[in-house]
């Protein structure tokens, strides 16, 4: 994976990171590139280096070796107060004895403006995150969400020319957070700050960022927009780790074809894999096909439908291929097509793969 | 966000110019902390040093290894008072632990009525000097005392005193401890016990004691070092009877025997060493115990438990206060025990003192130093230790030597300070009697328990502070005068007034390092006591509690009013 992977001219790189806590390497040799104004998402699980990488980028854990770059100037060895970024904690971290008004000015008062100047600002950003009027309040007299549209507010107030978030939305309920996260983003592209949101929400980081840098491990497995990433991904970590994915051991049988027990599928793509070597096929549940399937379909089997979940408004299905004795696929029917074609438990009927939906990947080595 | 539109322009203006300070943060803090650790090596390790190095010494200064430990081995009077020492301490363990552990348990396991009444009852101890329980014991069973009659005989003037005074003046420390493991406890796993049908001994034996088991060996290493490092009452009540610490003032200030002072000083540093490592093992697998989801037990009503429960604390906490004041009034009284009639002559100090009232004003003046000071480099210490990032191996050091001090019982720390303050090659030994040395040796002595409070209260605020004003380009500085000292002033306060309660009522510390001009009310009451009037020692006691109990009664309202007026985002 190279660095500088279509980005021309990075507002921000990071090049060769590596950080240690003790014996535990954090980050592996971490190269990565941002654009001007671009809304980047780390996704990963815990513990995947993420948050370690945000934290390096700010100078609050330096790294142990490598180089940062944020708009030409290398910061790698400067402390957070000379990097130039605005940062939004899970824990919104406003100070509790100031009021709204004066957690967001906090960062203007040390720069010696007038006052006047100050207070016209604190109620443009006020205005911007949606809280006019809000200033006089104290943190604790608001919900979560405007807790944290405060400590925004107070992150873009010196006008910073990088805009870091760390899991901004987690402390926050189902309902606010979409809302909120909806917010974020238009605000982001309006005022057209570089961001880089810290994110284990998978459907977060696909909502809201140009590029998801997905990480475990503390290397970077992918870095991509939101449909490569959901689409194309390059190995099955991401593949399992972004939506739901059936993995089936697989021998590839020739070019674009392989076996899995019976049943052979056609693939887009065998990742060069020569014939006669196991691979593992992945395939999405909602890709599966069953509507008015034509005999000569590629990838068409008959399964037996198994047990059936309803998750409002799809349904989870268990695919048992007829002749495959212990293959179980994973597929999701939307409630339409569950109505329509009066899908229930138990039943046989023909389904489909399309061919360019599946992937293949190396086999567990034996 | 629709207004998002007309202030797009808002935020995106070219970036405001960034004053640079002129010094970079990191070397502020560098400094800070190298100031930290220096403070905390000068007082504290240094005294503790020439301690350790005394004892191996000669009283010429000529090194002879062990020889010291040797002589005081082989001396039968100074073995003998290392047994009494032991006596006595185990014999008050064994009564204290057990009274209040049940007032513990009164205290959180029932529905008992007057719950505040009992605690401040027990917690008066706490406000006094601890000879103070000596003097109460002499009005009430000495040569004078009205329930003489009830020794039967027996000397009050020894064992049987100094072990009666210690059982009160721990009884509260023991207490604190109890309470506090007793609190700590899951409601659910009684609740699945009584749903189980359990026994209410079987529940005791079972969850209860088990629950309890680190609070009890911690309160059993506490009162035990408590008792054997007290100085005060076997001074006062002792007799003949030759304890550690007694022994310790006499080869020191009697005998001029600095060598042979430290090896008692090393020797009653054992059982406060051993204490403070039980503790702090027992606080790490106390608070593991508990899990995050535990539900605190709520006791339900039970007439007969609760008034049982109810009847014993009337009678231990009304005897404790029944002794304080018998003392508070004796002070008062003419001729005791044949001329009750009221006077305020025993207050007329200078009449059996020459320093007079002189003592009560330096105590006041070095409680009031001590809080102040104390409260401002402890809680700016812990600051600096708990939330800057930078030499983390700098601020370990700075945090060991802030926690040494609780493992260092007053007695020692003094002699330690008269050891290094008092060298005649050290060029701070212009400071020996002096105001200043009190004030850093008081501050030095109760470091440990502020500095505990102190890290707690900061623990508790959000890490990320530093961060985003490093973010916001304020220094750290800024953001401690703003932000995070006005948020832990509840916690700086309780800091302060426990500084100015022990500086005023402490006297194994300081007992070594007054001077000619800064004698204390404390060593005062020594004395006067010494001198035979015993009123007066309680008349000075007396005025030294009213002055701790008003400063804590003070506390309070000053509490409500920065949780009440001051704060006010305190309120939701």
């Amino acid at each position: 994976m190279t660095a500088s992977e279509g980005v021309a001219n990075p507002f921000l790189s990071v090049r060769k990171l590596n950080k240690l806590f003790g014996a535990f390497h954090a980050l592996k040799d971490i190269d990565l590139d941002v654009a001007r104004g671009e809304f980047v998402c780390f996704l990963g699980p815990s513990g995947c280096g993420k948050t370690t990488l945000l934290r390096a980028i700010a100078g609050l854990d330096p790294q142990n070796s490598g180089q940062i770059t944020i708009g030409g100037r290398d910061v790698s060895n400067a402390p957070p107060s000379e990097r130039d970024f605005g940062i939004v904690f899970q824990s919104y971290a406003l100070f509790p004895n100031l009021t709204v008004a004066k957690n967001v000015g906090y960062g203007l008062v040390n720069r010696g403006r007038p006052r006047a100047e100050i207070a016209a600002r604190v109620a443009e950003l006020l205005a911007l995150v949606g809280l006019p009027e809000q200033g006089e309040k104290f943190p604790g007299q608001l919900s979560g969400g405007q807790q944290q549209r405060v400590a925004l507010a107070r992150a873009l107030a010196t006008s910073p020319g990088l805009l870091l978030l760390d899991e901004p939305l987690s402390a926050l309920d189902a309902k606010v957070r979409v809302r909120l996260r909806d917010q974020i983003r238009a605000l982001q592209q309006q005022l057209g700050v570089t961001t880089i949101m810290v994110t284990h929400d998978q459907e977060e980081a696909l909502a809201m960022a140009d590029r998801i840098v997905v990480m475990n491990h503390g290397v970077i497995e992918q870095i991509g927009s939101p449909a490569e990433i959901y689409g194309a991904p390059k190995t099955p970590f991401v593949a399992d780790f972004v939506g739901h994915m059936t993995f089936l051991d697989a021998v590839v049988a020739g070019p674009g074809r392989v076996r899995v027990g019976a049943l052979e599928f056609l693939v887009a793509g065998d990742a060069g894999h020569p014939a006669g070597s196991s691979v593992r096929l992945a395939m999405r549940p909602e890709t599966v096909r069953t509507r008015s399937i034509r005999d000569d379909e590629p990838n068409r089997f008959e399964a037996r439908i198994g047990e059936l979940a309803f998750l409002g408004s799809f349904c989870r299905a268990t695919l048992e291929p007829t002749g495959s004795a212990g293959c179980r696929i994973t597929a999701e029917f939307s409630a339409n097509a569950i109505r329509d074609l009066a899908i229930a438990e138990g039943q046989v009927r023909a389904v489909s793969f399309p061919p360019e939906s599946l992937r293949v990947f190396a086999g567990f080595p034996s | 966000m629709s207004e998002i539109a007309a202030r797009m322009d808002a935020a995106a203006r070219p970036p405001l110019a960034v004053r640079r300070p002129a010094i970079g943060e990191r070397q502020v803090a560098g400094a800070l902390i190298l100031a930290l650790c220096a403070l905390l090596v000068l007082i504290i390790a240094l005294p503790l040093w020439s301690l350790l190095s005394k004892s191996v010494q000669d009283v010429d200064g000529n090194f002879v290894g062990v020889a010291n430990f040797v002589t005081y081995v082989t001396t039968p009077t100074l073995m003998a008072s290392l047994f009494n020492s032991v006596f006595v301490a185990t014999a008050a363990t064994a009564i204290t632990v057990p009274l209040a552990f049940l007032y513990a348990y009164a205290l959180t396991r029932s529905r008992m009525k007057l719950k505040a009444v009992f605690t401040a009852a027990a917690l008066l101890p706490v406000f006094a000097p601890s000879l103070l329980s000596g003097l109460a014991l002499i009005y009430l069973f000495g040569n004078q005392g009205i329930l003489k009659s009830w020794m039967m005989g027996a000397k009050l003037y020894g064992p049987v005193g100094i072990i009666g005074a210690e059982a009160l003046y721990t009884f509260p420390h023991a207490l604190l401890i109890l309470t506090t493991a007793l609190a700590l406890s899951d409601g659910r796993l009684r609740e699945a016990a009584e749903a189980l049908g359990t026994s209410r001994t079987r529940i005791f034996r079972t969850i209860t004691l088990p629950a309890a088991r680190y609070g009890l060996i911690s309160a059993v290493f506490v009162v035990f070092t408590l008792v054997i490092t007290d100085f005060g009452i076997p001074k006062v009540i002792g007799g003949q009877y030759a304890v550690l610490a007694t022994d310790a003032y006499r080869q020191v200030v009697g005998q001029q025997n600095f060598p042979m002072g430290a090896v008692v000083g090393i020797i009653l540093l054992v059982p406060a060493i051993a204490a403070f490592l039980a503790d702090r093992g027992s606080q790490k697998r106390q608070s593991a115990m508990l899990s995050a989801r535990a539900v605190p037990y709520e006791p339900k009503p039970d007439a007969r438990r609760d008034w049982g429960l109810f009847a014993y604390c009337l009678i231990v906490g009304g005897a404790i206060v029944a002794t304080y004041g018998v003392a508070a009034w004796g002070s008062f009284v003419s001729y005791w025990p044949y001329n009750l009639s009221l006077t305020l002559k025993n207050y007329d100090f200078a009449e059996v003192e020459p320093s007079g009232w002189d003592g009560y004003w330096n105590s006041l003046k070095l409680s009031g130093l001590t809080a102040v000071i104390g409260a401002a480099v402890i809680f700016s210490g812990a600051y600096l230790i708990e939330k800057i990032k930078a030499f983390p191996k700098l601020r370990a050091f700075a945090h060991f030597l802030a926690m040494l001090p609780m493992a260092v019982p007053g007695l020692v720390l003094g002699l330690g300070y008269v050891f290094f303050f008092n060298a005649s090659w050290n060029p701070l030994s212009v400071f020996y009697g002096t105001l200043t040395v009190l004030v850093v040796n008081c501050v030095a002595h109760f470091f440990t328990v502020a500095h505990i409070t102190a890290l707690t209260a900061l623990k508790q605020i959000d890490g990320e502070f530093e961060a985003v004003s490093a973010s916001l380009k304020v220094p750290f500085w800024t953001t401690f005068g703003r932000v995070t000292a006005p948020i832990c002033m509840p916690a700086i306060l309780d800091i302060a007034v426990y500084l100015f309660v022990n500086a005023m009522t402490t006297v194994s510390a300081v007992i070594f390092l007054y001077g000619a001009d800064t004698k204390l009310a404390s060593i005062a009451i020594v004395h006067m006591d010494e001198a035979g009037a015993v009123a007066s020692a309680a008349a000075m006691a007396t005025v030294i509690m009213a002055t701790a109990i008003g400063v804590k009664v003070l506390h309070v309202a000053l509490t409500a009013l920065v949780f009440g007026r001051l704060q006010r985002w305190r309120r939701r």
